[in-house]
């Protein structure tokens, strides 16, 4: 057993050793902080993971917490984690595999041991072993007495009267005190990592710039736990960690989540179409209710934000500003999206311009709410009445989120259509390292509002496009009516002729198939356009397949990635391409959606892997099907 | 150039679009679509700033028939619609028209909410008791017991009020007309419109086919006199063919009683109609026949802030920023 104890091992100090505590250099690193949801995990992990992008590190970061909003303290199912990925290299995921588990009481550590890694370190929070809380965490002996940690380093220290030492001069409570020991530990962390703590600081103080003991409190234990590491109270063979910076592409960076980039997506995309409004209409719902809150901050942007009665009324209004003349948004889960079909479905007829996102939870029903899956790609395909196809576009990372925002406006308006943005829990609530883009700079695809009356009819179309022109209440001359029933081509009146009705279904769907030539066709990531094996994924298992594969191809398999941002319409040279591997294999977190779609669309020996935990794919699980199926 | 009706006073039949319109003959809609017509012609309405929005049902066909905007959405959602409309134009005239079905059960969520928030349009309740275009189940203000399709044995269900549901949501302006009183309606429906906010307007419509003479119990013009008040503001509550009833409160309750002027009432003991008193209005919205009359005519109008303005003068205030200034707010780094 590796465990140490700060005391009493035998071991000269650093001081005695002169001082100079050495450094090792690292890669990269995972580092996940975990303790009860009232901890503050979350604003610990996101702090660590900000002050790692200013010392020029790529980050990947992964919230994972409770769906109870104040779960019992202590308990298993009231664990709230989140998880720091950075480094040296180009970071695409999380991480598999924890280096560095920070575990504040029982439940955390067991619950999250199994992901920390042979031989990884485990610093934990021995005053919060108490009996009552091993109890809670169903642990029949003390872990950190037993061989439960033989594997890992132990560094059992007791934060709470560490924390509660460096906060005694202002004045708080017992239980204020003990509410600072994240920020002892991020201090600690910070000092391990050799990282500043000055935008911590900065942040502290305008957090709390109303509680001054507070801030100064909280603002001690952060600089208490970083002394710890400095000044040599720790064990000996805890060594500091030097990371060096990333090798990224010049400019202005900035963290940005899923759900900010979406939201700046959306606002850049309106800009690009000329169109002078976006109306955002949307109910509140866990994993999307943080763009609701991001939307509702942008009315200086010209946003009008609509929170609903329900999601029905959220997609009905956005539609209703789309007809308008404005750019109508809502957002949703799975479970919301289901109660907007019908809705979706009369957009499809009247062929107006509508995004729809999608931030994917595990169902059905409530499911995992505040867990990801990719399990509504063929709700988001047709899960509507009739034949009624739409666009549907999926984000592969945080960052990703803006680009594949633009790219819906543009869509839903050069085609006149709904479009479904497909997002999830962990892409929302991710963050990672974002280059600003000049917005100023981005290509336009300006709207043409139809102002002309004559020859005019609401569902003439663009020969090319097939769209129909939008024509907005308040011109002249362009009254018209439109609604649910079918539409006579010739004339855009209610038609019940039955040929009209064949063309017009027809129609819909070529006019969404026709999206293909307006796209990029497909290339594969990394690896050949022809081979023996094509790993193929859409959406946020971008990371752990790309790097997947690249430790692959690494080793010598000449494997492909092929990662999907278009899946409705496929891009027009998918077919080609999937046809000239031998092997193709598709990772998603659902029970084999895209599979599915590919086999009956191609033809094709898809080949299914699935994930359906809630938890992203490890690369490593990824990694081993490839070298499985390369060695068949 | 594109054509305007500008200074141009359009007539009733401007507003009526090419189509061939579908309902039944001797529909009480035909009599509501001429009076909204002449009601848009008496204001000034131009065609390319008025929009009709409406769900499902007869009524819901409304807008095709329209030489205006319409959309004919799904069922129960128009007031949804109507909003989205609205939060992209404030500056569009929007009507929404429902049914007693689409309003008052299917989208009676949307119904009262947006009453609540008073958004500024003009929704149009065609309350025939009834719904048609499924033929002929009861619907939520069907009187108990009626016999129907879906209730061979006659319903259970008691009946709603429309205008004390739209009290209840903090309707600012609710009042109530009957398909043929061609005059009356129009007067309502200007009234309607010069309200600023969500009004609620209640027309009684016969449908001939699956609902005949839902409403002769009151509007037969052997009973109108003494089984309508018409309510106007600041005069007594007077009805009877003899102008010789009136309505008091029964002494010592909250409950309206009629009376019959003479043996000792006289008009100074009757209630006068104050528009703004939304107590009175729900007292008013409750009376029915037999034991007292139906109020007709505008019971209640106390305009409050509007929706849409409050929105739009968040985006002034708001105004405007710079996107790149946005995206490059908190912490950042240069590499």
């Amino acid at each position: 057993m590796s465990a140490i104890s700060p005391e009493g091992n035998g071991t000269p100090s650093i001081a005695e050793r002169g001082g100079v505590r050495k450094r090792e250099i690292r890669d990269s690193t995972v580092i996940r902080f975990a303790g009860d949801s009232g901890d503050g995990m979350q604003l610990t992990g996101t702090q660590f993971a900000m002050e790692s992008a200013l010392a020029g590190s790529d980050i990947a970061t992964f919230p994972d917490y409770p769906a109870e909003i104040r779960a019992p303290a202590g308990t298993t199912y009231g664990v709230s984690a989140f998880q720091v990925h950075f480094g040296s290299v180009d970071i695409k995921t999380s991480g598999d595999e924890l280096d560095v588990l920070v575990a504040f009481n029982p439940a955390a550590l067991k619950v999250n041991l199994a992901d920390l890694r042979v031989g990884g370190m485990v610093i934990v929070d021995e005053s919060a072993f108490t009996d009552r809380n091993l109890r809670k965490a169903d642990y029949e002996t003390n872990p950190l007495e037993d061989d439960t940690l033989a594997p890992f380093q132990l560094v059992k220290l007791d934060v709470t009267r560490l924390t509660e030492e460096a906060v005694k001069d202002f004045g708080l409570s017992a239980k204020e005190a003990r509410r600072s020991r994240n920020l002892w530990a991020l201090g600690l962390m910070l000092w391990m990592y050799g990282r500043e703590r000055r935008a911590t600081i900065e942040w502290l103080q305008k957090k709390f710039a109303d509680k001054p003991e507070i801030r100064d409190a909280n603002i001690a234990a952060l600089n208490a736990g970083h002394a710890f590491g400095e000044t040599a109270e720790m064990p000996s063979d805890v060594v500091g960690y030097t990371v060096a910076a990333a090798d990224v592409e010049p400019g202005l960076y900035r963290t940005v989540t899923g759900t900010e980039a979406t939201a700046f997506g959306l606002l850049s995309g309106t800009r690009s179409a000329g169109i002078g409004r976006l109306v955002f209409g949307s109910y509140p719902i866990t994993p999307a209710s943080p763009l609701l809150h991001v939307m509702a901050r942008l009315a200086e942007h010209g946003v009008v934000t609509f929170q609903a009665e329900d999601e029905i009324a959220a997609i009905c209004s956005a539609i209703g500003a789309s007809f308008a003349g404005a750019l109508g948004v809502t957002s949703s889960s799975g479970a919301g999206l289901a109660l907007k079909t019908e809705a979706a479905g009369l957009a499809v007829g009247t062929e107006l311009p509508l995004i729809i996102i999608d931030a994917q939870r595990a169902g059905p029903s409530t499911g995992m709410p505040t867990k990801a899956e990719q399990a509504d790609l063929l709700q988001a395909l047709h899960g509507r009445h009739g034949d009624a196809p739409v666009a549907v576009v999926a984000a592969a990372s945080p960052a990703d989120c803006f680009e594949v925002a633009r790219e819906a406006v543009r869509l839903a308006t050069k085609y006149m259509t709904p479009v479904v943005v497909l997002t999830d829990a962990y892409l929302m609530n991710a963050a990672e390292p974002w280059a600003i883009p000049d917005l100023d700079a981005q290509p336009r695809f300006p709207v043409q509002y139809r102002t002309d009356p004559e020859g005019f009819h609401p569902f003439d179309r663009d020969p090319e496009t097939l769209a129909r022109p939008w024509a907005r209440p308040g011109t002249p001359g362009l009254e018209h009516r439109i609604g649910g029933l079918e539409r006579s081509y010739e004339t855009g009146n209610i038609s019940y002729d039955p040929d009209n009705h064949a063309r017009m279904t027809e129609l819909r769907a070529a006019k969404i198939a026709g999206i293909a030539n307006g796209i990029p066709t497909q290339q594969p990531e990394i690896g050949p356009e022809k081979g023996p094996l094509a790993v193929v994924g859409w959406g946020s298992t971008y990371g752990p397949l790309y790097q997947a594969v690249r430790r692959a191809r690494d080793e010598g398999h000449d494997v492909a990635h092929i990662h999907l941002r278009y899946l409705s319409p496929f891009p027009r040279n998918l077919g080609e391409l999937l046809r000239s591997y031998e092997k193709i294999l598709v990772p998603e977190m659902n029970a084999g959606q895209l599979v599915s779609l590919l086999r009956s669309e191609y033809l094709i020996p898809g080949e299914p892997l699935t994930k359906v935990k809630g938890q992203p794919f490890k690369i490593a699980e990824i990694h081993e099907a490839i070298v499985e199926r390369m060695a068949r | 150039m594109a054509t305007t009706t500008k200074d141009i006073q359009l007539k009733p039949a401007d507003f009526a679009s090419d189509q061939e319109v579908r309902w039944c003959p001797g529909c009480g809609d035909y009599a509501i679509i001429k009076a909204i017509q002449k009601t848009l012609a008496q204001l000034g309405a131009k065609t390319e700033n008025t929009v009709f929005v409406s769900g499902i049902g007869c009524a819901a066909r409304f807008p095709y028939y329209m030489s205006t905007y319409g959309f004919h959405t799904i069922h129960g959602r128009a007031p949804a619609f109507a909003t989205g409309i609205k939060l992209a134009n404030p500056e569009l005239d929007v009507w929404v028209v429902t049914g007693d079905g689409d309003g008052l059960s299917i989208g009676g969520n949307h119904t009262l909410h947006i009453l609540r928030r008073n958004v500024d349009v003009q929704i149009c309740l065609f309350n025939n008791e009834i719904y048609g275009l499924t033929k002929g189940q009861y619907s939520p203000t069907s009187r108990q017991g009626t016999l129907s399709p879906s209730s061979p044995l006659g319903s259970l269900e008691r009946p709603l009020s429309a205008c004390s549901f739209a009290l209840g949501a903090g309707a600012r302006f609710v009042a109530r007309s009957v398909d043929t009183a061609q005059k009356h309606l129009v007067e309502v429906l200007k009234r309607a419109h010069e309200h600023r906010g969500a009004s609620f307007t209640e027309i009684f419509q016969n449908c001939i086919v699956f609902n005949d003479g839902a409403f002769a119990d009151f509007t037969d013009k052997s009973v109108a006199a003494e089984r309508q008040v018409h309510v106007e503001h600041g005069k007594p509550l007077i009805f009877g063919a003899e102008k010789d009833k009136g309505l008091r409160l029964k002494p010592g309750t909250l409950k309206i009683e009629a009376v019959t002027l003479g043996d000792g009432v006289t008009e100074s003991d009757l209630l006068v109609h104050d528009e703004k008193d939304r107590a009175l209005a729900q007292l008013l919205a409750a009376m029915e026949p037999p034991g007292l009359p139906v109020a007709l005519g505008v019971l209640y109008c106390d305009p409050a802030p509007v929706y849409e303005d409050g929105i739009q003068a968040r985006l002034d205030a708001a105004c405007c920023g710079d996107l790149n200034d946005t995206l490059r707010r908190g912490r950042t780094w240069r590499v």
